[in-house]
């Protein structure tokens, strides 16, 4: 090797400077090297948009009010521009911006961090006697009919919602219930039903926490007072007893957010779930012009998680192939499914992985009766993923397996060239070669969703971004690896004799 | 199922994968050179131009419009072959031996019309036999006709020799028989039979397939280890040119014997595969490291053929020297007749 030297140095700096800059992060900020699992913070993030008509403009968005299960950490609200106030009123919390000439697209943020408490607050009783509730005419007597069928069999105001809810989702409705239904909303009629029946109910906005999230919106869930405590109930199946992955959000009427002097607002929200000790990191850094990932919004940082994960997967595809000689179907195919499969979890995306490109091999097999030209052929296959796809979401959504809706994380231009190679290498070289390249490709897909899926190395890999300095001087050393690949001692052992 | 040690495999001195990607097809052979040997017309031209034997070109089909006058050229012709200039992997080969009032003689005894050639013709321009699918070129030339000393070994198809080509001195050699498996094609991945060869006589060494020993053909029942290539040194001559012509470092060329012309160049390759040592029972390394520590830069064609056989030879015998002949004969450009 005439540039050796060089090549050691470069391999050897990148080393040292990787170890010492994590190093520092971890004396100096005290990010510990394990994740620590205990101390669970969730990192949620309120997204405003809106469009402002020029003039002086006010935003109101309910903030979610103290409860059991969730101790607030801290808050924060990002809006350059824009002042912030936080109402405390009386029963509900609310984030108030404002801002005396504006106009065009605004994008307001509000953090906050939570941690998963075992503390229990004690309930506040429904604080006003009943509404009156007004129905139109028909409805006024589906409902009255509803209440009268469904009362005998009751004991109480939660039994009267767990029974409600069921007469509700009976498939096939009876005649009131069909009418009810069309007119009403979910949540809005069970609440409305409830209240006629003379039960303290209401409806209410939740947001359910799952790591990683993007772009969620709240969902609507109604709760009953049964004399001691306040129930939840999933308008759609009844008592909601696993409260942890819930945050209430808003209670009662006023709409969660709204803007004076704009139109087209919405609101949508991220959320990760951190380490404490992280999270202590990201407050420190907040201020300061360190280079953390900690510094973008939330929605950005749940991307960087995976983002961050894919050295990881590069690493084991290249390691695969020098070392062992895997062969595998296109070179960094494997890390993109296993990077779907992150999404997915294993046994749901394989099995609708195989299942994908065996129909789409399948149906490719005609198509190359057809002589179409490369592109022409790609976006048919394109097509036909996208076929595919719908119908297996369908078909499982109505088996009642939820899983096979998570099939749309898999990149669909992926699968086309995944079924487009595949099927040549079977026109080329036999079917025998698709199962080893195919197997290859999943094998190392699978070893690299393994690696990427353990706790360890998210943390590290997020939370000491420099340690992929250590993963490049890896992948550059085995660049150079002139050694003998583990497959090649079987391949060439015919020499022996 | 058994596995060699990696120690014992240095010892031997086998080039891994890593090795020949790393530091020799990257060091050797310049990228720029790549489509020299990637486009089977392209070779052949520059072949042609620089005085190296190969199947004569007959015609060169680009677009439709020339498919449709392919009838006045091949009308005269009994006998031709269709190949796609990128073509992978042997497909897309059209073997025209004959003409009958029908129309054309496949390989096969199967008798396709005019339609059908042109057909064929039309897929190979539109990519349907290129890798990856791309428009390509397709080029008529004479038929290859298969010696007859090669003739019983071979069942179907026409047998090549690969030699692979290190800083233009032939290193290691093996014949490639086709076999039903391999439906025709000399193609080691499909079945096809490889005989190592000794680089200073063209004699057998011994014979792989699916990289493990086998002593007979298994279609024709021939036994292998009889093999000796005639006119061997001609052969080596020919592969030894091609490095001054595509400047390629490390390269493995694919050369056929037909009846009357003798050795011709049918392909070029810059990632020639590394099966070739099993059939050799010998590493290539021992070699390509020797001549990497000489100063070859003085050396003509004459005298690195003639330093390989004294090199790199299998057989302890001395070989005779009718066989050395033709190669140290230095006005020996085209050396046809020895191969009768």
């Amino acid at each position: 090797m005439t540039n050796r030297a060089p090549f050691l140095f470069l391999v050897t700096s990148l080393i040292v400077v990787g170890v010492i800059a994590a190093t520092f992060r971890h004396d100096n900020y005290g990010i510990p090297w394990l994740p620590d699992t205990k101390s669970r913070i969730w990192q949620v993030e309120a997204r405003v948009e809106f469009r402002a008509s020029g003039g002086p403009s006010q935003v109101h968005l309910t903030l979610p009010p103290v409860q059991s299960g969730f101790e607030l950490v801290s808050e924060s609200a990002a809006s350059s521009g824009w002042g912030f106030t936080i109402d405390e009123g009386n029963q509900q919390r609310r984030a108030h911006w404002t801002q005396r000439d504006v106009a065009g697209n605004q994008m307001l943020f509000y953090k906050l961090n939570l941690a998963a408490s075992e503390e229990s607050h004690q309930p506040n009783p429904p604080t006003h006697v009943l509404p009156i509730v007004n129905w139109d005419e028909p409805s006024r007597t589906a409902a009255r009919h509803l209440i009268k069928t469904v009362t005998p069999i009751t004991a109480g105001p939660h039994t009267l919602a767990v029974q409600l809810i069921q007469t509700i989702n009976r498939t096939p409705a009876d005649q009131n219930v069909s009418l009810l239904t069309s007119n009403y909303a979910p949540s809005e009629l069970l609440t409305r039903v409830l209240q006629t029946a003379n039960v303290h109910a209401r409806s209410v906005q939740l947001l359910e926490l799952e790591d990683g999230r993007r772009r969620q919106s709240l969902v609507e869930y109604v709760q009953v007072w049964d004399g001691e405590q306040w129930r939840l109930y999933d308008p759609q199946r009844g008592e909601v007893v696993e409260t942890s992955h819930l945050l209430l959000w808003q209670t009662g009427q006023p709409s969660v957010l709204e803007v004076e002097g704009g139109s087209q607002s919405r609101v949508s929200f991220s959320m990760i779930s951190q380490t404490r000790s992280s999270l202590l990191l990201a407050q420190e850094q907040a201020g300061d012009l360190a280079l953390s990932l900690y510094n973008l919004p939330i929605a950005e940082q749940s991307m960087f998680q995976l983002i961050m994960l894919l050295p990881v997967g590069a690493l084991v595809v290249v390691l695969m192939r020098v070392l062992i000689g895997v062969r595998t179907s296109g070179t960094f195919m494997p890390v993109l499914i296993a990077l779907a499969f992150l999404q997915t979890d294993l046994l749901p995306g394989l099995s609708s992985f195989i299942i994908v490109v065996a129909i789409g091999l399948f149906i490719r097999s005609y198509l190359s009766a057809l002589n179409l030209l490369l592109v022409a052929r790609i976006a048919t296959l394109v097509l036909l993923v996208i076929a595919i796809i719908s119908l297996f979401s369908i078909i499982s959504y109505r088996l009642g397996l939820i899983q096979g809706l998570t099939i749309t994380f898999f990149p669909m231009i992926i699968l086309a060239w995944t079924i487009e190679r595949m099927s040549i290498i079977w026109e080329e070289e036999g079917p025998k070669e698709v199962l080893i390249q195919g197997g290859g490709s999943l094998f190392v897909a699978i070893l690299a969703f393994l690696l990427m899926d353990l706790a360890v190395v998210r943390h590290l890999a997020f939370n000491f971004p420099e340690l992929h300095l250590l993963i490049l001087a890896m992948i550059l050393l085995a660049g150079r690896y002139t050694g003998y690949r583990l497959l090649e001692l079987k391949r060439f052992e015919a020499l022996r004799k | 199922m058994s596995w060699i040690g990696p120690l014992k495999l240095k010892a031997i001195g086998v080039l891994g994968m890593n090795r020949r990607n790393v530091a020799y097809i990257a060091r050797y052979n310049d990228r720029r050179n790549y489509p020299m040997v990637d486009n089977k017309l392209t070779t052949k031209l520059i072949s042609t131009e620089a005085g190296i034997a190969v199947p004569d070109l007959i015609a060169v089909v680009r677009t439709q419009h020339e498919i449709e006058q392919v009838h006045d050229i091949i009308s005269e012709l009994d006998e031709f072959v269709a190949k796609p200039a990128q073509g992978s992997g042997g497909r897309g080969i059209l073997v025209v031996v004959g003409k009958n009032e029908d129309g054309y003689l496949k390989a096969n005894g199967e008798t396709v019309g005019l339609e059908y050639v042109k057909r064929h013709l039309t897929n190979t321009i539109s990519g349907l036999h290129s890798l990856g699918g791309r428009n390509d070129v397709a080029f008529l030339e004479e038929l290859v006709k298969v010696d007859e000393y090669f003739a019983q070994y071979s069942f179907e198809g026409v047998p090549d020799i690969r030699l692979i080509v290190f800083k233009g001195f032939p290193v290691m050699g093996m014949l490639r028989l086709a076999t039903k498996a391999s439906d025709g094609k000399a193609n080691l991945h499909q079945g096809a039979i490889g005989v190592g060869l000794d680089l200073a006589s063209g004699k057998a060494i011994r014979a792989i397939q699916y990289e493990r020993l086998v002593t007979h053909h298994p279609d024709t029942g021939k036994l292998l280890s009889e093999i000796q290539i005639p006119g061997w040194a001609s052969l080596l001559h020919l592969a030894t040119q091609c490095y001054e012509v595509t400047g390629l470092g490390y390269l493995g060329c694919d050369i056929v014997i037909d009846r009357t012309k003798g050795p011709l160049i049918l392909e070029l390759n810059a990632r020639p595969g590394l099966s070739i040592q099993i059939a050799n029972n010998t590493g290539l390394l021992p070699r390509l490291t020797h001549l990497e520590e000489m100063d070859t830069a003085k050396m003509v064609v004459e005298d690195r053929v003639n330093y390989a056989i004294d090199q790199f030879h299998h057989f302890a015998v001395p070989v005779t020297e009718d066989i050395l002949e033709p190669a140290l004969d230095p006005a020996e450009q085209q050396p046809t007749q020895e191969t009768a």
